[in-house]
């Protein structure tokens, strides 16, 4: 290393100019050799169960692709550009192997186009279905939304498929953006997604991702922002059954003064082998001087043999902020609510689905598109019909086959 | 009528150093009609009392019997107890996030009648209930004791007594941390309910101040996991003037 390249170090680090540094995300790149086959015990894989993938990671090409209904209200557009066009608009760079293979494989990518300063009451609805687990699916999507814009966007996932998807939310100045993303997947899907989201200048954006079915899904919800006052609200709710593996793992980077971001993500698990794990990293840099940061997952484990994960991280580059802070508590049933409820002659059952139904309905009406939070309602019923009303013999608040860190 | 009888009461609680007894033999029966009210040092035993007949989970009951009726409470499960005519208003309500008052009123309601209320009338008795212990009308969209000031959660206990209407209240240290302004919004609301037919009570407080306003039949002074002494309301002016100084020297 010569002298000038010290120096230039040096000024870049203080300037932060570099490539993005965090000691637990991977640098965002196109490329493949960035982001090596994963052997599992890798920070951003020890938690996936690596042979589920189902050979995602080996990158085959593929035709296959998922079926596409939208509904786009006037003013909205939804075209086919080209890799080089996505890359162009400012698409976020991959951040992991299944991202980049994403990228790279996709072929063509889709552009959801929101013009600037237009009004969208009627949310935008893009409809994914697969047609089998055998089939290989790329995907590579951009929403844009043009600054002072405001649209609520939602992407449902169902049928079944092996999908690997990088999704870039583009923001603008001032716009106010929500975006939901279902995964309601058959038994046997695998869906790893990428979702990164650039907050701009003062937008507001709020992103929701709910997982009920597939196999194996593994989401990353990443938000950064171009320019100071942008805000981030990252919404996620998660109910894994029997076998289910489903993660979700968060970044928020603060690379901007005065920016906010705020994560609640719930989950319950319910079956022999549910799997569950919540990563939250938060990066507050230097130049993020005046920001806010809260991030918060709560599981409630309704059986035994579930394992629930979560690992909140923050890593502070400057003291010189609003807040940062982050909770995580995994349980079972709370003794104390089941007992003031049981003491108004509520039954035992009753009385734990009413404390489910208040878990997840305490962040079903944070989502804000009231269609969505009344299927949300329905769904979260009929999984627990499928435990807590049928069965009633389980109690206690010790967490046995679970771990929260 | 209601008559709780509660004979040769002991219960134990685990403890790190094994069980530990708490209540050493409790007799106290509350007929037809009566108030009564426990007082105690800290520590006595009082909440454990209140607890253990609602059934909550964490205390053993290693003798004695209470029948509600003649029938046996302790052989009922929590919400069956509540079911009997049994309501216990707590010392430290519990927080139920995402479950609104409205719709844990109307559980409630309809798991102690066996059929939902009729709608029109239970909306306004809601209203009404909530309005006599100046709660706002919008309460009733709040998740269930969630941000609730301590003022607000005991009168929530007491709205949810008047619009339930047990036969037997049990109000544990319902006076402990209010103004004077709520803790007579509150004796209000006990008062209502007792002024109904048959209406037994069972007021637990460290202090006198609470039975200017619910005047009781009898007070017990409860020292160390038993009834020290009894009387009529005068007992509790002694205790006022004088403490339980005397009580827990004796027990020493």
């Amino acid at each position: 290393m010569t002298l000038t390249d010290t120096a230039r170090e040096s000024v870049e680090s203080a300037l932060e100019q570099g490539p993005l540094f965090s000691h637990l995300n991977p640098p965002p790149s196109y490329d493949l050799a960035d982001h090596p086959v994963p052997h599992g015990r890798e920070e951003i894989w020890r938690f996936t169960p690596l042979k589920r993938l189902r050979g995602i990671l080996d990158g085959e090409a593929s035709d296959a692709t998922l079926t596409r209904e939208a509904t786009l209200p006037d003013g909205v557009t939804l075209t086919e550009i080209s890799a080089e066009q996505a890359r162009e608009l400012g698409e976020l760079a991959p951040i992991d192997r299944p991202s980049a293979l994403a990228a790279a494989n996709a072929g063509t990518a889709v552009l959801l186009d929101v013009p600037a300063e237009s009004e969208i009451a009627e949310p935008i609805v893009l409809r994914l279905h697969g047609e089998s687990a055998d089939d290989l699916v790329w995907g590579r999507l951009v929403i844009r939304v043009g600054r002072h814009a405001q649209a609520t966007v939602v992407i449902t996932h169902t049928g079944s498929a092996r999908y690997s998807a990088i999704t870039t939310v583009l923001a603008g100045d001032a716009s106010n953006v929500n975006v939901l993303s279902l995964q309601d997947w058959d038994d046997d899907a695998v869906h790893l997604g990428r979702d990164a989201i650039q907050v701009g200048r003062d937008a507001s954006v709020k992103h929701t991702s709910i997982s009920f079915g597939g196999d194996l899904v593994r989401m990353h919800a990443n938000v950064e922002y171009a320019g100071p006052g942008g805000s981030a609200e990252l919404l996620g709710l998660y109910f894994a059954d029997e076998g289910q593996h489903l993660e979700h793992r968060l970044f928020a980077d603060h690379n901007a003064p005065r920016t906010k971001s705020h994560v609640l993500y719930k989950g319950a698990l319910q079956g022999q082998g549910a799997h569950t794990v919540w990563i939250g990293n938060v990066l507050i840099r230097k130049i993020a001087e005046g920001i806010e940061t809260y991030e918060e997952n709560r599981n409630l484990v309704l059986s035994d043999g579930c394992q629930a994960d979560s690992v909140p991280n923050l890593e502070i580059e400057t003291g010189e902020i609003e807040g940062a802070g982050h909770a995580s508590a995994t349980a079972r049933f709370d003794d104390e609510q089941l007992f003031y409820l049981r003491s108004r002659g509520i039954s035992e059952k009753e009385s734990r689905r009413l404390v489910v139904h208040g878990f997840f309905n305490d962040l079903i009406r944070k989502v804000g598109i009231p269609s969505i939070e009344e299927q949300l309602l329905t769904t979260v019923e009929a999984e627990l019909a499928k435990n807590v009303l049928r069965d009633a013999s389980f109690v206690g608040s010790s967490v046995p086959g679970s771990e929260a860190r | 009528m209601s008559e709780l009888v509660i004979t040769d009461l002991k219960v134990s609680v685990d403890t790190e150093d094994g069980p530990k007894d708490i209540l050493k033999g409790v007799t106290l029966t509350i007929k037809d009609g009566e108030t009564h009210a426990i007082m105690g040092p800290n520590g006595s035993g009082k909440s454990t009392l209140a607890y253990s007949i609602a059934g909550h989970p964490k205390y053993t009951i290693t003798g004695g019997t209470v029948t509600l009726d003649g029938e046996d409470v302790l052989a009922m499960s929590v919400d069956e107890r509540a079911r009997a005519g049994l309501f216990l208003a707590m010392q430290y309500p519990v927080e139920v996030p995402g479950v609104s008052v409205s719709n844990f009123l109307r559980t409630a309601k309809t798991a102690l009648d066996g059929e939902a209320p009729k709608l029109r009338t239970w909306v306004k008795d809601v209203n009404t209930a909530l309005e006599k212990l100046n709660l706002d009308p919008t309460f009733g969209t709040r998740s269930v004791n969630e941000g609730f000031s301590g003022g607000e959660k005991k009168r929530h206990e007491i709205a949810q007594l008047e619009l339930l209407n047990p036969k037997v209240a049990i109000l544990d240290e319902t006076d402990s941390g209010l103004d004077i302004d709520a803790l007579k919004i509150v004796s209000e609301g006990v008062n209502r309910f007792r002024a109904q037919e048959g209406k037994g009570v069972l007021l637990i407080t460290h202090y006198t101040r609470i039975l200017r306003y619910i005047e009781p039949d009898y007070v017990h002074v409860f020292v160390d996991g038993r009834i020290a002494e009894q009387g009529g309301p005068e007992l509790a002016e002694e205790l006022e003037a004088s403490g339980y100084e005397k009580y827990l020297t004796a027990a020493v």
